[in-house]
């Protein structure tokens, strides 16, 4: 255990010696999906509610499509399916940018956590009590303001815990990175275990870190649930 | 043909997935009841156990507690059999990826149930031991079918989340529907066309599955009043 911590302790946090490796890739990982993910989910929300079904039908499809298949699969997609069209390899800037693993899997996990972000965010906005929209209608907003005024800032903040729970298990998700050879925490401690056969702690010392993670994002969570949600907290006499 | 005679390859994939779904599903409720009852029983040491089981799981990625669990478990099975002085026996995969799954999302299972227990009036299983029911009397008639009701719609959520995490057990070498249009991918050089493929039958999966939760949850729901809004 402790050999492996010597030997092995830079790469499981943050480089293998060459490229940034272990925590340090996970959570880059995590980051740019989850922003990604975030940015294209609120516009996409706001498609999703829409009375129009030409706008909400294709939204529609896109979170059906990605929340009902695995994100193994589509990774797959992705990493192995796409590169293996002759026309994406012959077009130099599509060539360039799958021929590298990070990024057909940063594609697939923001894609992925982008349709589960819509789907939390459109509830929250469809939830809005309806007193609220009319009284800013009353007012003379037009549908951008309404939107930015007051149903946005408030459906994102009720919509706080269940996309904490989306962040959770898209840091469980990362874990598929290494499969198109990133070096998140789990390929380091593949590489581990294949070079000194001790799985237990080569695979544990990865649990273990991140454990760590998801205990850290549950506390930023909740500070910020504490900040932003604290109108919607039992009302003390 | 449209599968260009990879069709029976990858119909013994579907029906692997399928199989280890079903079976990890049965697993994990029966963990995930043993897990509810346990986090409700009167008993500090099997709380304790059962929060440290929950809290450990949810928070470690099930691909690592997979890995962790195959690899380790068929060293321990590689120490005992060479200590005993017989042949190596090498784990199979499918059990491998039943006892892991089920061990993963049996912690999912437990808070679903606790949830759904603590649902069930009061007063209701009062009334049950009034009447001099025991307590495997008052669980079995009045405590499990109504319990159900509030669980239906987190048993749904976890078993879509199970369907898409058996995909993974293709990477500790199971040959399901990954493995399978993996192959056939790789065979006729038509990767994408085969990875599509795989995706379509998981979204055929899930979009039965998600027929049927809708009619058990209206059919545990009979004799239920709803408020007209």
């Amino acid at each position: 255990m402790n050999e492996i911590l010597q030997q092995y302790w830079q790469a499981y946090l943050w480089s293998d010696g060459y490229h940034l490796s272990g925590v340090a890739m996970t959570l880059w990982l995590l980051v740019a999906s989850i922003g990604i993910g975030f940015v294209l989910a609120v516009p996409l929300a706001v498609a999703r509610v829409s009375p129009n079904p030409l706008i909400r039908g294709p939204v529609w499809f896109y979170t059906y499509v990605f929340r009902g298949t695995p994100l193994y699969i589509q990774l797959l997609v992705f990493y192995t399916g796409i590169y293996s069209i002759e026309s994406v390899r012959a077009q130099p800037l599509l060539d360039a940018f799958f021929r590298e693993g990070i990024n057909c899997t940063l594609l697939a996990f923001a894609l992925n956590t982008c349709a589960y972000t819509v789907e939390i965010f459109a509830g929250a906005i469809r939830a809005t009590p309806y007193g609220e929209i009319e009284a800013a209608r009353a007012y003379g907003m037009s549908s951008f303001t309404l939107y930015r005024r007051v149903i946005l800032p408030s459906a994102l903040r009720r919509a706080l815990p269940y996309y904490s729970n989306e962040v959770i298990l898209m840091l469980h998700s990362t874990t598929l990175a290494f499969t198109a050879t990133v070096p998140d925490i789990l390929k380091v401690a593949r590489d581990v275990n294949s070079a000194t056969y001790a799985s237990f702690e080569a695979f544990g010392i990865a649990g273990a870190l991140y454990a760590v993670i998801v205990f850290a994002l549950v506390w930023l969570f909740r500070r910020g649930e504490q900040r932003w949600l604290a109108f919607l907290k039992p009302q003390a006499h | 043909m449209l599968l260009q005679g990879f069709g029976p390859l990858i119909a013994s994939g579907t029906w692997m997935t399928i199989k280890l779904a079903l079976l990890s599903m049965l697993a994990s409720v029966l963990i995930g009841l043993v897990g509810a009852s346990s986090k409700l029983s009167g008993s500090r040491l099997l709380r304790g156990l059962a929060t440290g089981y929950t809290t450990l799981i949810r928070s470690v990625p099930d691909l690592v507690i997979m890995l962790l669990l195959f690899y380790s478990l068929q060293m321990l099975l590689n120490q005992a059999t060479e200590w005993a002085g017989v042949e190596q026996i090498d784990i199979d995969p499918f059990l491998a990826g039943v006892v892991t799954l089920g061990f993963i999302y049996g912690a999912y299972f437990t808070e679903t149930f606790r949830g759904a227990f603590q649902a069930v009036p009061r007063g209701q299983l009062e009334a049950a031991v009034a009447y001099g029911m025991k307590p495997w009397q008052v669980f079995r008639r009045v405590l499990f079918p109504q319990m159900m009701r509030f669980a239906l719609p987190g048993i749904g959520n976890n078993w879509q989340v199970m369907i898409k995490a058996t995909a993974l057990v293709s990477i500790i070498g199971l040959s399901d529907i990954v493995k399978a249009t993996q192959d056939a991918g790789k065979s006729s050089m038509q990767l994408f066309y085969f990875c599509v493929v795989g995706g379509l039958i998981y979204l055929a999966i899930t979009t039965v599955s998600n027929g049927a939760l809708l009619w058990l949850e209206r059919r545990y729901s009979v004799g239920v009043r709803k408020a007209a809004l």
